[in-house]
């Protein structure tokens, strides 16, 4: 026996039974007998379910087969996803173009990516924005036709916004020439208008024309998530602020139209879009099936924006609003320069999550005769030689959604991270 | 991103709006179009269903692939829509689609309320009830007490009731919204009996039997409980045009009835009988009276096929439904189908 001074004892290491692995095990899993009995019965249970889809997902499918015929009486049929990939993927587009949907699917998701990074959150994401989505739909349809009157309204509508936003912060030159783009586009659309001028139009076409009843598939569903939201946003911020304002007959109306959308399903309005509309249009004129669509999204995404983004304006302190009225701001300059970007930078990731939501629901438009990316792996049930297969169908356009989706509501927790980097210790 | 957002919406929008507006007779509006635009079901196994490169098949396609050829010369110019049975009225109404070939039921109601001009019935359809082989049912008559898979809100839940009130029996329902839920619930044996149309009885038994059972052990009764006159449709208003969906389908049936299939009508051409001269163009004045080409039933059958061939290719033995001719066989042998003669 050695001899230990007084007030010095050898550190021993914690009793194995508590650290490590098996420690952990033992505390979380096996802590009294009814956590064992649990811990055992559901490692069971995962370890049969688990076998059971493996011995059908993979050891006993089948992989290729010329028809559904000879999937069955084995396990699960990708046989079938190889065959009909291509058209859940993009439904009735001309077969030998599919890779116009495919690279435009390819340029909108690029776009969503570089959206997503923070670096390019100034002015380079409307350019991104502007040639990704002309290249996008310009693959889609093939042709893109600019009437003169179209042109003229863009160049106007470019000049006043341009005149506008930067009315405080450029320079006289800069002010004078965005006015001169607007009062260009005024007057050409003025002479268009009265006649003067003969109408002409800008054709792009360096493809063949497919008209949207034949798009389908992935490319309809970003389409009409991305598109939707993205009209949506504007639209939902003005209503927000509608909402707030104190002017009765502008809040009324917001309040009204808000109220309206967010009482009723999508699937009304859908309806509404695709079967009542075309009633009240004078005989001989049809709106396109798809941009009813895509309206019927965007009132329904606004209204829920204008929600989400009232949120964060109620968010500001009140200090902030005194403080821009104290400087003798505008409203308009308070609103652009002091409230919205504080505002909008709250809600963003409740925006992505209402995204998310989109995204999903779009599938809502089998109910009107859009095929998106649901409604195309649907109808690959339909066909008689491969019929009979859900299960494998529905398996692979959930495996989709759900890449989409994680990746979408990861981006959210890193970007919550990011923004509230000033706020945390 | 304010100024690229209202500048993109209004591309898009012109974009979108440089649709079809037209004025005047149907048929004018679709020969300057130059294509056919034909409204289909979203979705039924042989009557309307996109193949794996996304080309529309089916019974009710072939409908407007021949009347594309009769007015064209070309099974191939038409544009087909997709439309849902909510909004297939509502879109042949207001000019969206020229015609439909929807799987619709020809009614009073539909012909008269709505507006619509249905042409010569295409299918004739009627529902019917199948049942597990073991359970020894051989007529609807035995089914006292049986428990009924159906689908709800449809006429076939009401014509269910009718027919089980009419031959003082009882039943129990059980209503289920999906068909391929109901599928599940009648195979899994929830329910003794399923119930719909007799087309989509025979298209379930060949493709969704799963695994250890066989088609062959179930029987669909001999009993149809309804009339499902398929036809179809048009506007009010322009007869020419219904005129050339009514005889496309008439001459289907005529070319079946002279044996004039898409294989042999090259040598037909040939043939000395009148009445083939006379539906095939030969003897010219048939096309004229009735506005299309000469060669019009030539080129139907040509390129889809006499109505026989069309069947058998969609639905019938050349494909996995595998549905009985039944009342669709001519009336030459023992069915409806009937056309009125081409003269």
């Amino acid at each position: 026996m050695t001899d230990v001074p007084v007030g010095e004892r050898r550190q021993l290491p914690p009793p194995t039974t508590d650290s490590g692995a098996w420690g952990w095990i033992r505390q979380n899993l096996f802590s009294s007998w009814g956590n064992g009995i649990t811990t055992v019965a559901l490692v069971l249970a995962i370890v049969w379910l688990l076998n059971w889809f493996i011995e059908w997902a993979v050891l006993t499918a089948v992989w290729t087969a010329p028809s559904g015929q000879d999937c069955r009486g084995h396990g699960a049929c990708w046989a079938l996803i190889h065959e009909k990939y291509r058209y859940i993927f993009f439904g009735s587009f001309p077969y030998e173009q599919h890779w116009r949907p495919l690279f435009a699917v390819i340029a909108m998701l690029a776009m969503l990516i570089l959206s997503a990074d923070r670096r390019m959150w100034n002015k380079r994401l409307i350019w991104i924005w502007s040639i990704g989505s002309f290249v996008s739909f310009l693959l889609m349809f093939g042709e893109i036709n600019l009437s003169s009157s179209l042109i003229f309204s863009i160049v106007l509508i470019v000049g006043v916004a341009g005149a506008t936003l930067r009315s405080t912060a450029g320079s006289a030159a800069e002010i004078n020439a965005w006015r001169a783009v607007a009062g260009i586009g005024f007057v050409g659309l003025m002479l268009r208008l009265l006649g003067l001028l003969p109408a002409f139009t800008i054709s792009i076409a360096p493809l063949s024309y497919v008209e949207t009843s034949l798009w389908g598939g992935l490319p309809v569903t970003i389409i009409l998530a991305t598109y939707g939201l993205l009209f949506a946003f504007p639209l939902g911020i003005l209503l927000a602020l509608g909402r707030r304002s104190h002017l009765p007959l502008i809040k009324g109306l917001c309040v009204g139209f808000i109220e309206l959308i967010r009482g009723v399903p999508l699937i009304s309005l859908l309806i509404m879009a695709s079967v009542m509309l075309p009633l009240f249009l004078p005989s001989g004129v049809t709106i396109d099936k798809f941009l009813r669509a895509l309206v019927a999204v965007i009132l329904f995404a606004a209204a829920y924006i204008a929600e989400v983004v009232r949120g964060g304006l109620q968010s500001l302190p009140k200090g902030q609003y005194e403080a821009a009225d104290a400087m003798g701001l505008t409203y308009f300059q308070k609103t652009a320069l002091v409230i919205l970007p504080q505002a909008l930078r709250v809600v963003i990731p409740p925006l992505i999550n209402t995204f998310i939501g989109f995204f999903k629901d779009t599938s809502l438009v089998l109910i009107i005769g859009i095929f998106d990316f649901l409604n195309t792996a649907n109808q690959a049930l339909v066909d008689p030689k491969w019929a009979g297969f859900p299960s494998e169908v529905y398996l692979f356009a959930a495996f989709v959604y759900f890449c989409f989706c994680f990746s979408m509501s990861r981006y959210s927790k890193y970007l919550e991270t990011e923004l509230n980097k000033g706020t945390r210790r | 991103m304010h100024k690229a957002s209202l500048a993109a919406a209004f591309g898009l929008a012109a974009v979108f709006a440089s649709g079809n507006a037209w004025a005047g007779k149907d048929l004018d509006a679709i020969k300057a179009r130059g294509n056919l635009i034909c409204g289909v079901p979203t979705g039924i196994a042989g009557f309307a269903s996109a193949d794996s490169q996304g080309k529309w098949t089916g019974l009710d396609v072939d409908v407007c692939r021949a009347v594309s050829a009769s007015l064209f010369g070309d099974s191939e110019k038409v544009k087909y829509v997709p439309l849902t049975s909510q909004q297939r009225f509502t879109a042949l109404q207001s000019g969206e689609v020229d015609m439909l070939s929807n799987n619709t039921t020809a009614t009073l109601t539909r012909d008269t309320a709505l507006g619509l001009d249905f042409t010569a019935i295409t299918y004739y359809d009627g529902q019917g009830f199948m049942v597990p082989k073991k359970l020894g049912v051989k007529s609807a008559k035995e089914l006292n007490g049986a428990t009924v898979c159906v689908a709800p809100g449809t006429t076939t839940e009401l014509n269910l009731a009718d027919y089980f009130r009419a031959n003082k029996m009882s039943f129990k329902p059980v209503v289920i919204e999906k068909v391929e839920e109901i599928r599940a619930a009648f195979f899994s044996g929830r329910c003794d009996v399923y119930t719909t149309d007799s087309s989509g009885l025979y298209a379930t038994r060949a493709a969704n039997v799963p695994a250890p059972l066989k088609p062959d052990d179930f029987v669909v009764l001999p009993e149809i409980i309804s009339k499902e006159p398929l036809a179809p449709a048009v506007r009010h208003g322009d007869q020419q045009f219904a005129d050339i969906v009514r005889w496309t389908q008439y001459a289907m049936l005529e070319a079946e009835e002279y044996g004039i299939s898409s294989k042999t009508v090259d040598e037909m051409l040939k043939s000395e009988n009148p009445t083939i001269k006379r539906i095939l163009g030969v003897t010219p004045g048939m096309g004229k009276a009735l506005g299309v080409d000469e060669k019009w039933v030539y080129n139907i059958v040509k390129q889809v096929g006499n109505y026989g061939e069309s069947f058998e290719r969609n639905v019938g033995s050349g494909s996995i439904l595998k549905i009985d001719r039944g009342l669709n066989r001519l009336w030459t042998k023992g069915g409806l189908q009937y056309a009125e003669p081409i003269r």
